[in-house]
């Protein structure tokens, strides 16, 4: 049997929403990375499930960059957040309002 | 049948660690439940034929960032607060049900789901008609032949990222 094409959408919407209710709410930096972490993977379940459909493998290929591209993201969130917690000794988004209007 | 209650496991364990990632108090159970979604999207990349990103998930994502992550989280001795949501969460929640409804709305209302879409014959698949489709061999002969600049470009942005990350993190002399 196989799976309908929709069941896919569903799961990976739902995943994007998590994501993106986590980048909303939570206060700890790490966690807004990992929730950027959940909107990518979303997206890449997006790309692999439509490549799988249409007999093509250049959504695999763009999911090889989008993995790519996160880890270079994790890379430098990660060292932001090294200097922010030298610098302030918090990694709570609330405390860091320098930049704010 | 069996493919189905495969998709259903991975599917409901995904969704359920990736709440569970936003929204424990520790963050190193977080991380656990983050890995333990990574893991589960291999697993629905592996129901749909996709094994070669499964592998890179696995050992990119769960194998390396996720390494990298632990090891930040463990360097920062970061002190305990007592909430660990904003003030306007309430608003944040309802805005996220508002765009999951309208995300589904606009799925169900396209016509990207109706069967002549999926059964369309795409010119790509008659194009690597040669090669055995969906092995690893054929993700690389796609990537060093019609994608070798966006392959390249990657290259530099990963080579941008290494030092950006040792230009911000580096020590500076105390003066």
């Amino acid at each position: 049997m196989m799976i309908p094409l929709s069941y896919y959408v569903v799961v990976s919407a739902l995943m994007f929403v998590i994501g993106l209710v986590g980048v909303l709410v939570r206060r700890n930096f790490l966690i807004i990375l990992y929730s950027i972490e959940l909107m990518l993977n979303a997206a890449n379940i997006n790309l692999v499930a439509f490549s799988s459909r249409l007999q093509s493998h250049d959504g695999q290929i763009l999911s090889l960059f989008v993995i790519t591209i996160a880890a270079a993201e994790a890379a430098i969130g990660l060292a932001i957040i090294v200097v922010l917690f030298r610098r302030r000794a918090t990694t709570n988004v609330d405390e860091l309002n320098l930049l704010k209007w | 049948m069996t493919q189905s209650l495969f998709f259903f496991y991975f599917a409901g364990v995904t969704v359920l660690s990736s709440i569970l990632t936003i929204g424990l108090r520790n963050p190193i159970h977080s991380t656990v439940a983050l890995l333990s979604a990574l893991l589960h999207v291999a697993g629905i990349f592996i129901l749909l034929h996709a094994e070669f990103i499964a592998a890179i998930q696995i050992i990119i994502y769960a194998g390396a960032i996720l390494v990298l992550y632990l090891f930040v989280l463990m360097l920062l001795n970061q002190k305990e607060t007592e909430t660990i949501v904003n003030r306007q969460y309430h608003l944040a929640l309802f805005f996220g049900a508002v765009i999951f409804c309208e995300i589904l709305l606009a799925l169900f209302q396209s016509d990207f789901l109706q069967s002549n879409f999926l059964n369309v014959e795409t010119p790509v698949l008659k194009a690597t008609a040669g090669i055995a489709y969906n092995n690893t061999a054929s993700i690389g002969v796609a990537l060093f032949t019609d994608y070798i600049l966006q392959f390249e470009i990657v290259g530099v942005l990963l080579l941008g990222g290494i030092v950006g990350a040792l230009v911000l993190a580096k020590q500076t002399p105390t003066r």
